[in-house]
């Protein structure tokens, strides 16, 4: 099953980097011109264009591209001329601990809530989570990490406003710049895990399998905990995988919000000085990090849920 | 009657809650099962046997339903039970099975780890102790293969695997009292054969008395001893099966019998009940079945009670002393 999900990745990030390799040509402006700076002649021009192969076809100039990424080389930055993957290495570690925290986050309080929900169906807690929830999927994450700023950094000096640290370094530091901006994208979350794990939970508990288990004697504790929350660990992992997807993309917006030197703003601040590699290289490891968590979800799908084919 | 019966249930009433309504689904249903005796109750589909059946066991969703009546069991009135007592009863005394083997077991646990919480719940065995007797049971209702089985997953199996299966878990804490909630409606003819074999075996074997949930006369005649019919929430009729089907009392027992289509010759019309039941909503206080009757009289919308038509045979209707009913057999057929 592994061999053939490999074979078909493939296909899938040649055509998402191609899609966008096509989408910056269409970009307005001349690359190299720019590069050249101001007042350059028009030889100057001419070399730029020649020395980034910005003169090759554009099948030649994403054929060269593509092989090199292959071969771990994503090339360098227009502005900076470091090599795209140390930039992506260097920044990515803050975008994977305020994503991870956040997934965290959403788990640690969705869960619960799910479950307190779904077993007291009607009652006025049930009522609250189910509109709390409805509250987290409206709301729009870079709003709430502005409130979270203006409430938690600027007026109670509680935690950090802006910018980030490296996990490696200062560990409690880094948690504390990395706690807002988790938070703000925590709130989808949450509301995401809790309307989910309770619907699908409630279905559960009134299914005619949960019947025969009362019918059988068991305590409704023991009916929760072993076979209800095993049989809603399929919807849980499906909404966990949407929600990485999700997070991953949510955060350029956000870190743009804190000033977090992470993936998104990297990806954004390239976009805007159309440092074309850069952009490349961080579409090409966000395609890969949500094509691998999609890979390790359906791995676990088949270990939690006996019905999905081993073969 | 003889001796003290194994579950005496009298009065069972269920109320359904829809919206701001309350429904009664059934009423004052009442009859007794000795130990070890095979008890059919049959009826069309909304009469309420199925929640006869469930409300003994206290399965009935407690948010929008309730119970009345009582159902005494072994000393105690099971109807109403505290949570704790009551989980005792289930599982360890009395067993239920249900129609759709594959619905009612669990999809994400083995055969073996649903048999073995059952045994670990009401006896405290140890995993390898659970695991023998599971293997045991397992082999008591005729699979083969005892150990495979115990580690299959339930889409592993096929229907008449699964309800053999169903069966074990039901039976292995060897209960008093096995409820079969339409056991072989899912299954194929020949495989309901083998259950029904295979439950009539096991009955005798062990002692478990079985109350038998089916619209199938056919099952009920072939399985059971005793027949109560259900007719729209009520008992209309409760006799040994051989008075039952040979002269029954009740018009709408004779109907249901007349209206089985083996027992027709062929290229006659199919007899049939005309008409249809009347809505819970809307119940008439005298004879339920008066407007589908052809028998019905002015005096029958007077409320019905159980009397007694001959000797442990008893029947909800005003005419059963009048009416010569056609049952499924004529004495001549039976006799033949």
């Amino acid at each position: 099953m592994i061999g053939r999900r490999l074979l078909q990745i493939l296909p899938v990030i040649v055509l998402a980097t191609f899609v966008v390799f096509g989408l910056l040509q269409l970009v307005p402006g001349d690359i190299a011109v720019t590069l050249a700076g101001e007042n350059a002649t028009d030889a100057r021009i001419a070399q730029i264009r020649q020395a980034y192969g910005l003169d090759q076809p554009f099948f030649v100039q994403y054929g060269k591209w593509l092989w090199n990424a292959a071969h771990l080389d994503l090339s360098r930055s227009y502005l900076s001329n470091e090599p795209v993957l140390d930039q992506i290495l260097h920044r990515f570690p803050t975008t994977l601990l305020i994503v991870s925290l956040s997934l965290t986050i959403s788990l640690v309080v969705g869960i619960p809530l799910g479950i307190v929900a779904a077993t007291r169906p009607g009652s006025r807690l049930d009522t609250f989570v189910t509109s709390f929830a409805s509250l987290g999927v409206a709301l729009p994450n870079f709003w709430l990490a502005m409130i979270l700023v203006a409430t938690f950094a600027l007026n109670w000096n509680i935690f950090p406003a802006t910018g980030a640290v490296a996990l490696s370094k200062d560990p409690s530091k880094a948690l504390l710049h990395a706690a807002l901006p988790a938070f703000a994208l925590a709130a989808g979350g949450i509301a995401e895990v809790a309307r989910q794990l309770r619907s699908a939970l409630i279905e559960i508990l009134s299914s005619q399998y949960v019947r025969t288990l009362h019918a059988k004697g068991l305590s409704p504790t023991a009916i929760l905990w072993k076979h209800g929350l095993k049989n809603v660990s399929v919807t849980l992992l499906t909404v966990v995988g949407l929600l990485v997807n999700r997070l991953l993309g949510a955060t350029v917006v956000v870190e743009a919000v804190f000033a977090i030197p992470g993936m998104g703003s990297l990806i954004v601040h390239a976009a805007i000085h159309k440092d074309f590699p850069v952009v490349q290289g961080v579409v090409l490891s966000m395609v890969v990090i949500v094509i691998c968590m999609n890979l390790l979800i359906d791995i676990l799908y088949a270990v939690l849920d006996p019905r999905v084919g081993r073969a | 009657m003889n001796g003290e019966p194994l579950l005496a249930v009298s009065g069972l009433g269920v109320h359904f809650r829809m919206g701001r309504q309350e429904v009664q689904a059934t009423r004052d249903v009442a009859f007794s099962i000795q130990p070890g005796e095979r008890v059919g109750i049959v009826g069309e589909s909304g009469c309420g046997k199925t929640v006869t059946g469930l409300a003994l066991l206290g399965l009935l969703p407690a948010a929008t339903s309730r119970v009345e009546g009582s159902a005494m069991f072994e000393g105690q009135n099971i109807i109403g039970l505290a949570p704790r007592a009551l989980r005792r009863v289930r599982g360890r005394k009395i067993g239920m099975i249900f129609q759709e083997p594959m619905s009612a077991l669990d999809p994400v646990f083995t055969i073996g780890q649903q048999i073995g919480e059952t045994i670990r719940v009401h006896f405290g065995a140890t995993r390898e102790d659970a695991r023998t007797r599971a293997v045991a049971a397992l082999a008591s209702v005729g699979i083969s293969s005892p150990e495979r089985v115990h580690d299959s997953y339930p889409h592993q199996l096929s229907g008449g695997m699964r309800q053999r299966a169903m069966i074990a878990i039901a039976l292995v804490c060897e209960p008093r009292l096995l409820i079969a909630d339409e056991p072989t409606t899912a299954l194929d003819v020949t495989i309901q054969a083998q259950i029904i074999d295979l439950l009539l075996d096991l009955s005798s074997r062990t002692g478990t008395a079985l109350l038998f949930i089916s619209h199938d006369l056919g099952v009920i005649a072939e399985t059971c001893t005793r027949m109560i019919t259900m007719y729209a929430g009520q008992v209309v009729e409760d006799a040994p099966v051989d008075f039952a089907l040979v002269r029954p009392r009740h018009p709408y027992t004779s109907g249901l019998l007349r209206s089985l289509p083996r027992l027709s010759p062929r290229g006659a019309a199919l007899p049939s009940i005309s008409g249809r039941v009347p809505s819970l909503r809307d119940m008439p206080a005298g004879c339920r079945f008066a407007a589908r009757c052809a028998h019905a009289q002015p005096g029958c919308d007077a409320p019905q009670i159980m009397a007694s038509a001959a000797p442990d045979h008893l029947v909800r209707c005003a005419r059963h002393a009048d009416l010569d009913l056609p049952g499924a057999l004529t004495e001549l057929e039976k006799v033949a």
